[in-house]
């Protein structure tokens, strides 16, 4: 039997949790940029645009990230595409994320005054042009904290892959806990070094939250 | 896409629901009570307590719940601590959402005007009776749409704790997708199982709510 020294450990969790952070930037760019164009649709003039909007974000908001990993990991192949875990990962998370964000966006934008808009048209802009230099930038600065927000809990989300075999934090913890046979402190580890990543990130998100609070 | 398996496992999935129910009925009703406790600890309690409870939530809050999981159901046995998978999955979600509720609870009390306190005590109450009879309620119908969130989001999340075997909706997927090999499709019918739980759940918060907290509760 090979002996597993704590720092055997930690230096294969610390490997491991590369893929999680790598993981956790895909998904955060992914997510950013189809969160954007679920914003669009979100914020539209019509109607229909609006509603499929609303029903795209409410279904994944409302179904378990678990089963849309899931989904994803025996959907795809079945389009004919070749699947492997991190595609399944990377894919499911970009459109958890997606819905998220653009659902913080919006409240962003709906946040603005009106008044906004109307100075935007008056100065001779079109839709897009007011999108892109009035609105869109105020409405991302006004929701800085809960986007930093989300990424922590999309870190946390990462997690769920393990399940679908990527071979991130969790699942290399699980490899080791069945060689080590020390759940405690190999857990304990990984709860440790998750929480080294997302605490940072949740000050920073607070400090935003209190800058804001006192502009 | 094939169905054809699928009048044979509606029992399956039945059941699987009904622990899933079961596992959020007992966290929100624990979940809640644990964080009144909480809230009100971090606001009276002693200054040990308060920086206890402080950081019980950053970690908990700061760590995913698979790893908080896999840590009580694999972890605490080393510690002599043997949970049954379903008590296991209890305790984690419990303890899970109380981190959150504890905030979302504590605002409500920060919110609830200290003139209520002050005209309470004036009229002959015992701060205990203050707290439950006067502060909590108000506290409570303030806070109770993030509350509602809350515990929705819990029920999603309980899915994860198919990972210890605990036989949930998702357990149950997992076993079906196994015997009938229509992975997509078996999810695919879970998944709206869960759509259709969540959608019922926050409207069943939403009527009971009104109903026992009084109108003005969306």
């Amino acid at each position: 039997m090979i002996e597993f020294t704590l720092w055997d450990i930690v230096r294969n969790l610390l490997l491991a949790a590369r893929w999680t952070v790598l993981l956790s930037l895909a998904a955060f760019v992914g997510g950013a940029a189809v969160g954007m164009a679920v914003l669009f649709f979100r914020i539209s003039k019509n109607k229909w645009s609006r509603r499929i909007a609303s029903g795209y974000i409410a279904l994944f908001q409302g179904t378990p990230l678990l089963m849309q990993l899931f989904l994803m990991f025996f959907g795809l192949p079945m389009l004919g595409l070749r699947i492997e875990p991190w595609t399944a990962a990377v894919l499911g998370l970009t459109f958890f994320a997606s819905a998220y964000l653009a659902e913080i966006w919006r409240s962003g934008v709906d946040a603005l005054p009106l008044g906004q808009w109307d100075a935007g048209a008056s100065l001779g802009l079109h839709y897009l042009q007011e999108l892109r230099l009035i609105i869109l930038p105020q409405a991302f600065s006004i929701t800085r904290a809960p986007t930093v927000g989300f990424l922590v809990q999309l870190i946390k989300s990462t997690a769920l892959t393990s399940i679908i075999g990527f071979e991130e934090l969790v699942r290399t913890s699980n490899a080791i806990n069945n060689a080590t046979f020390e759940p405690f402190k190999v857990y304990g580890l990984v709860a440790l070094i998750f929480f080294a990543m997302c605490f940072p990130l949740t000050q920073y998100a607070r400090s935003l939250e209190k800058r804001a609070a006192t502009r | 896409m094939t169905f054809g398996w699928l009048p044979g496992a509606v029992g399956d999935i039945a059941h699987g629901a009904a622990t899933t129910i079961l596992l959020i009925a007992v966290t929100t009703l624990a979940g809640t009570l644990l964080s009144i406790l909480g809230a009100a600890g971090r606001r009276n309690g002693p200054a040990l307590l308060k920086r206890a409870i402080a950081w019980y939530v950053e970690v908990m809050r700061n760590t995913p719940f698979l790893v908080q999981l896999f840590f009580i159901f694999f972890g605490l046995p080393s510690l002599g601590v043997r949970l049954d998978p379903i008590l296991a999955a209890m305790l984690a979600m419990t303890l899970n959402m109380a981190a959150y509720t504890i905030e979302i609870v504590g605002a409500g009390l920060d919110a609830v005007p200290p003139g209520q306190t002050e005209a309470a005590l004036a009229l002959g109450l015992r701060p205990r009776q203050v707290f439950i009879k006067i502060v909590l309620p108000q506290a409570l119908k303030i806070i109770y749409p993030a509350l509602t969130s809350q515990i929705v989001i819990m029920m999603l999340e309980s899915a994860v704790v198919s990972q210890i075997a605990v036989r949930e909706l998702t357990y149950e997927a997992d076993m079906l997708q196994a015997r009938t090999f229509r992975s997509f499709e078996t999810y695919f019918v879970v998944t709206l199982v869960y759509l259709a739980l969540s959608m019922a759940l926050r409207r069943l918060l939403v009527t009971g709510g009104r109903r026992a907290l009084g109108a003005g509760v969306s």
